[in-house]
């Protein structure tokens, strides 16, 4: 018996854009970069394509984020489906007006004459030094704008489903990759593989607590539900996947089981999406609730550049089996 | 398009001519009607005024192909007019009805109608520009030979948009007439006192762009200027930036104080008044003054019927709400 095949999350990534690109003439990609004659991108995530398909729909283009995703709204509303790499999430802070007021807005401003099939990718986290401007998880930002779509992976072939129906989407769709997982392996996923939007998936089921959590925590809350569940303690484990639109029912549907839940994700727990997920919890479940819910984020900090601070801004296993613990108290 | 006129020297065929007056007389007589139902408290909406600027726009548009496309601002009746979009269906935007172009759900800074090539209407400054380039790309990318048009004030020459635009749609020679019309403010501030060049044409430079600055109340000038534009746009020669000199004859929102814009500007704005100009210049080329007087007759007809169609009709549903803002409908 061979070995299943394994794809790293940045193979991931490119067999997503290279199915979408060889199966639908309209999707086109922009970014810094990208081109294989500038390396195939930062993290190597559109390596090979512009030598596939050619520079014209994989194009590299000027540091200039707001022209990047401006010409990818232009071109959406056309009917095209524009890739747009944005090579750090912090970098959409200068093209917000482009994201906020014209991607996620256009179709309901023009009463449904126009959308913006547009598909942003960018990447980010924390715990690989790149401070403070280059490592933020900004999803609650966007998640809160009506109209935008966000997503994030926590494996590889995840990332290639999920990407590939993001860009088959009709709508803005933000594809959060993390920085710390481009070379994390995982099994490969069949040709044509797709996950699809607003449908968060239950890992691992169990009696007790559930945890709601997506990207780069699913496989550090997944380890600590193992070893709880050494303890006796059964650990139900959701991936959001698609943190908006919300999937509220099958959340609602697993924590009615347990009664108990903690929500995990890497942005800071002021005011993220822990704080909506459970409040959406306690307004649908809170008379049969065991417990309150508890949230793990990372610290109310900048991310720090010196690994030991940047290692005590972000959530640890620890905290998180701390938080699973004080629900069954 | 009638042939009737001898190409000589910088007239533009007076049928040309005709159907540019057309457009600025539906533009000048749609922009005093608003002022005038905004004044008896009819309409009660945030107005940006185009007096001043309407044949400039009516002049460029006319150089376009009806499947053009278009992205203006707030300040854009002139705009949308000229490019075609159906009186009625603008009105009843405007006033937030459910007949409105876009369902009253953009409202007057947020019209779209893209079968008349109205593609983007954009209430903040700058922005149009990104997104003209990425409708010219596509352009470029289908093949389909459409130019883009956006339009924009002086002010906007100042936002970061306007640099990223101009440099991208310069590098890859994208088919975009970027069309400043120059009405001398930007909200309550002068350009001198606003912008380090004198002429928004010595921006150009910057991005190796063709440029030309025109009289845009001058109608032939403003039409030959956006012809060129077209041509090379559809060549694939790249992108043109067209600064047109016009005024804005009222404040930045009607009602607004304009005590800040001095009397010899705006006695300078009646003297160049290029609506009048424009009925001169079509007298002077022996068209009849009944077939002037016809346009401005059909005109006022249209806009009547639409006003009446659009404060007569009914706004929209409450659970539009839900509809628009995702492909899928929003569950109750």
């Amino acid at each position: 018996m061979s070995e299943p095949a394994k794809i790293s999350f940045a193979q991931g990534i490119n067999l997503a854009l290279d199915e979408a690109m060889a199966a639908d003439p309209s999707v086109f990609l922009l970014g810094e970069d990208i081109a294989d004659e500038q390396g195939g991108g930062v993290f190597k995530a559109t390596l090979g394509l512009s030598k596939k398909y050619g520079v014209e729909r994989v194009r590299a283009t000027p540091i200039s984020e707001q022209a990047i995703v401006g010409a990818a709204v232009g071109a959406a509303i056309t009917g095209m489906r524009p890739v747009a790499e944005i090579m750090f999430m912090n970098f959409l802070t200068v093209c917000m007006d482009q994201i906020v007021n014209h991607a996620a807005k256009l179709r309901f401003m023009s009463g449904g004459l126009t959308s913006v099939p547009l598909t942003i990718r960018c990447g980010t986290g924390a715990g690989v030094g790149f401070g403070g401007q280059h490592s933020d998880m900004l999803e609650a930002w966007f998640a809160h704008v009506p109209g935008m779509k966000v997503v994030t992976a926590s494996n590889p072939a995840d990332a290639k489903g999920l990407l590939l129906s993001a860009i088959e989407d009709d709508d803005p769709t933000l594809f959060i990759e993390n920085v710390a997982m481009y070379a994390a392996q995982g099994p490969a996923p069949e040709p044509g593989y797709k996950v699809p939007l607003g449908q968060a998936k239950l890992l691992r089921e169990g009696g007790d607590v559930t945890v709601i959590t997506y990207g780069r925590p699913v496989g550090e809350v997944m380890a600590v539900a193992e070893a709880l569940g050494a303890e006796g303690v059964g650990v139900q484990v959701i991936d959001l996947r698609t943190i908006a639109p919300f999937d509220e029912a099958t959340v609602l549907n697993a924590v009615a089981k347990t009664n108990r839940a903690v929500v995990v994700h890497e942005a800071v727990k002021a005011f993220g999406v822990g704080a909506e997920v459970s409040s959406r919890i306690h307004e649908e479940l809170f008379g049969q609730l065991k417990a309150p819910i508890r949230r793990v984020g990372s610290k109310y900090s900048p991310v720090p550049f010196s690994p030991p601070l940047e290692q005590a801004f972000l959530y640890s296993r620890d905290e998180i089996a701390a938080a699973i613990r004080s629900t069954l108290n | 398009m009638g042939a009737s006129q001898p190409a000589t020297g910088a007239d533009v065929d007076v049928e040309i001519l005709l159907e540019i007056f057309r457009r600025t007389t539906l533009i000048h007589r749609t922009d005093e009607k608003f002022r005038s139902l905004l004044t008896a408290g009819t309409l009660r909406l945030v107005y940006y005024p185009v007096r001043g600027q309407e044949v400039a726009s009516a002049a460029t548009m006319t150089a376009l192909r009806p499947d053009d496309y278009l992205v203006t601002t707030y300040r854009g009746v002139h705009d949308q007019l000229a490019k075609g979009i159906p009186p009625k269906l603008l009105w009843a935007e405007f006033t937030g009805k459910a007949a409105g172009a876009c369902k009253g759900k953009g409202g007057p800074m947020h019209i779209t109608h893209p079968e008349s090539g109205v593609m983007v209407t954009t209430g903040i400054v700058g922005s149009g520009l990104p997104i003209a380039v990425g409708l010219a790309l596509s352009s470029k990318l289908k093949g389909d030979g459409r130019v883009t048009v956006v339009c924009f004030g002086d002010g906007s020459t100042n936002i970061g948009a306007f640099h990223e635009a101009m440099n991208m749609a310069s590098i890859w020679k994208l088919p975009v007439i970027f069309v400043c019309q120059n009405n001398r403010y930007g909200e309550h501030t002068p350009l001198a006192q606003s912008t380090s060049v004198a002429r928004i044409t010595d921006r150009a430079a910057a991005y190796s762009m063709t440029a030309v600055q025109v009289d845009g109340t001058d109608a032939e000038a403003t039409y030959r200027a956006a012809e060129a534009a077209v041509a090379r746009a559809r060549a694939g020669e790249g992108p043109t930036l067209i600064e047109a000199m016009t005024y804005r004859m009222l404040g930045h929102v009607f009602g607004s104080n304009f005590s800040y814009m001095p009397k010899a500007l705006l006695e300078e704005a009646v003297r160049e008044d290029g609506v009048p100009k424009l009925r001169r210049r079509l007298l002077d080329r022996q068209v009849a003054e009944a077939r002037i007087a016809e346009i401005e007759a059909a005109a006022d007809a249209v806009i009547a019927e639409a006003v009446e169609h659009a404060l007569s009709s009914p706004y929209p549903d409450p659970s539009e709400i839900r509809r628009d803002v995702l492909a899928q409908e929003i569950a109750a």
